[in-house]
């Protein structure tokens, strides 16, 4: 990441609300590709030390992305975003939840609904999510449950490598 | 939705009082009995005791019963609970978003 590409992360607990904005070193059309094609989420968007491994994705209003996050052990960690609204390239809505292998979303584990706009700054592309939990007990749930197993340790060792990560 | 706004406002009013404000404050500081927390306000004890009633049905604070005493705190261990989760989500897209300026950057250059 280039020293000065711009990136927000503001956590609102009472609200139940997270916002991530990030500028990417790209044309606004490459950045929202990254964001909507299989083939390219699944060289990203799992965090480092873990794989993502696409199931199905239709991208349109009314379809699904349902994918995997895959740690080194193979422990495998299925989520499923529901798109509800797409304005190519500004921005699209979705609904976040954890599922099984086939997609069917656990009710009873926290689900969040996602706002994510595109838009550019000068001639990069700044992306705003903004993760809404569906109440502040969502919120509750997702923290009592905490990263699930293999995904917290990968984390921590990501959590060792940041320093390293700065320095380079 | 319903559960929403009434969690929501559960709260914001608890937070709208400056009474229940000045309580949290002084739990910022420690633990502390009903008697310690109810002394600095002019009030009756079971107004009082409301007041604690809705600073615990928002979470912001737990109360635990020893004998006779009652004492209060801050929901320290969800408040912990809260930071560790928030810094796992920061990780966790502080990484991903590494990734893709990555993958970005070798598009650019195919």
């Amino acid at each position: 990441m280039q020293p000065d590409l711009r990136f927000e992360f503001v956590a609102n607990k009472a609200r139940g609300v997270l916002t991530v904005a990030r500028e990417f070193d790209a044309g606004r059309q490459l950045v929202w590709d990254c964001h909507t094609k299989r083939e390219l989420l699944d060289r990203w968007f799992a965090p480092k030390g873990l794989t993502t491994r696409t199931k199905h994705m239709d991208f349109r209003e009314g379809g699904y992305w349902h994918y995997a996050m895959i740690t080194p052990d193979g422990q495998q960690f299925w989520n499923r975003l529901d798109y509800l609204k797409i304005d190519p390239i500004d921005g699209y809505d979705a609904r976040d939840g954890f599922c099984d292998e086939v997609g069917r979303v656990n009710p009873d584990m926290p689900r969040s609904d996602w706002v994510v706009a595109f838009s550019d700054a000068s001639d990069r592309t700044l992306v705003t999510t903004v993760v809404q939990y569906a109440s502040p007990d969502d919120l509750q749930k997702a923290i009592d449950m905490g990263m699930e197993g293999g995904m917290a340790s990968t984390m921590e060792r990501l959590d060792e490598l940041l320093p390293l990560l700065a320095i380079g | 939705m319903a559960t929403r706004l009434d969690d929501l406002d559960a709260v914001f009013h608890a937070l709208a009082d400056p009474t229940r404000r000045a309580v949290l404050a002084r739990l910022g500081t420690g633990d502390a009995t009903i008697s310690e927390l109810a002394q600095p306000f002019h009030m009756a004890l079971p107004s009082f005791l409301k007041h604690i009633g809705v600073l615990e049905k928002s979470r912001l604070i737990v109360s635990r019963k020893n004998g006779r005493v009652r004492t209060c705190a801050l929901d320290r261990e969800s408040i912990i609970a809260a930071e560790r989760w928030f810094g796992e989500q920061h990780l966790l897209w502080q990484s991903r978003y590494s990734n893709l300026d990555a993958l970005l950057a070798s598009i650019k250059g195919e």
